[in-house]
């Protein structure tokens, strides 16, 4: 089932976009595309017919601090009327930004500001380009690997300021690495 | 109410069956006033909240313990911080917190309230809500039933009673 649903579509791209880079993981058909041929690659994606990817499912990034392109945007869409999925990568290098697509998606939004966030991810064109979930004088990017997962802050309330302050974390249960190689 | 009934027999058996009066402390009846009108602010901040509306609806029905959930920090005795509280939302609980007429409670519920719980060593979350404001009842679990909240409520109620309002004021919080 799932082998002719990656052949039907992996035969529709052939022959609409054969020059784009293209492989097959974890049952998903994955695009990588540069940076530049960003937009263009995903208008075709949703407006050529035989491809029809209507919805934008998510975008997230991932780290790898070791690669030469250390930053991967990740681009889930779902055409409902084909039943296919695919994912878009696109790498970038350390500061460099990613195209907004919120001219072709509306709901990327949110999406963007949330990839920002947690990545440092900067998005050229975005509207309005703020932290998402963390409070807004939040410092650091919590997704990349170099973060610690306990944060560089925590907040208490002073007694003498009166009001909620920010100080460096102290953790009081030292830290335990529960999923680490050791166990 | 056991300690009102305690004071009522004082002065004689059925003193106020036969003369229409009973003796009590004002203490007593300042704190029965409180423990039977207990109106928390809702504070419902994740999964527990939901455990916070299974105990104000009909099964274990809040409302017969004079506990009526308000919805401005104005009117309410008392906070339940129900679920996790991040960094973001500590300055707002705090505010809401210094909004509460005196004398006011906290009751932390659930192990995210009580110290981060789950996200204990997560960047975005308070470790225990007891780092911004003063806690009185802490309820563990994850989340606590209803039956753990009530349980937590009625210990506050005790908790109240056990103060002498007069000498110490509000449990010796007023400064």
């Amino acid at each position: 089932m799932i082998e002719t649903i990656l052949d039907n579509l992996a035969g529709s791209l052939e022959k609409l976009m054969p020059e784009v880079d293209r492989s097959i993981g974890l049952d998903a058909v994955v695009l990588t595309v540069a940076r530049d041929d960003l937009l263009t690659i995903l208008k075709r994606l949703r407006d050529e017919p035989a491809l029809d990817f209507k919805l934008m499912i998510d975008i997230t990034a991932i780290h790898y601090p070791e690669a030469e392109k250390p930053l991967v945007a990740v681009y889930q869409f779902l055409s409902v009327k084909h039943n296919h999925r695919i994912r878009v990568k696109v790498p970038l290098s350390e500061g460099e930004s990613v195209p907004s697509i919120i001219g072709l998606w509306r709901c990327a939004n949110w999406y963007e500001r949330e990839m920002y966030e947690m990545f440092g991810i900067l998005v050229s064109d975005h509207p309005d380009l703020r932290r998402l979930l963390t409070e807004y004088d939040f410092e650091g990017h919590p997704l990349r690997k170099e973060f610690p997962v306990y944060g560089r802050f925590q907040v208490k309330y002073d007694e003498e300021q009166r009001r909620v302050v920010r100080k460096p974390t102290k953790l009081e249960v030292p830290f335990r690495e529960i999923y680490g190689r050791d166990g | 109410m056991g300690m009102i009934e305690e004071v009522r027999q004082e002065p004689g058996q059925g003193a106020a069956d036969q003369q229409g009066f009973f003796l009590t402390s004002v203490n007593t009846m300042v704190n029965w006033a409180r423990t039977s009108s207990m109106w928390p602010m809702t504070f419902g901040l994740a999964c527990c909240a939901v455990e916070m509306m299974h105990a104000g609806a009909s099964r274990y029905d809040l409302d017969r313990f004079g506990i009526v959930f308000r919805g401005s920090p104005r009117q309410s005795d008392l906070m339940v911080v129900a679920g996790t509280l991040t960094n973001k939302m500590a300055p707002a609980l705090r505010k809401l917190y210094d909004q509460m007429p005196e004398p006011r409670w906290v009751i932390s519920m659930g192990a995210c309230a009580n110290g981060g719980g789950y996200y204990h060593y997560a960047y975005s979350v308070v470790r225990g809500c007891d780092k911004v404001v003063p806690v009185d009842i802490y309820i563990p679990g994850c989340p606590p039933t209803a039956e753990a909240l009530l349980y937590g409520l009625i210990q506050l109620q005790r908790k109240i009673h056990r103060t002498n309002t007069l000498t110490t004021g509000w449990g010796g919080k007023i400064k």
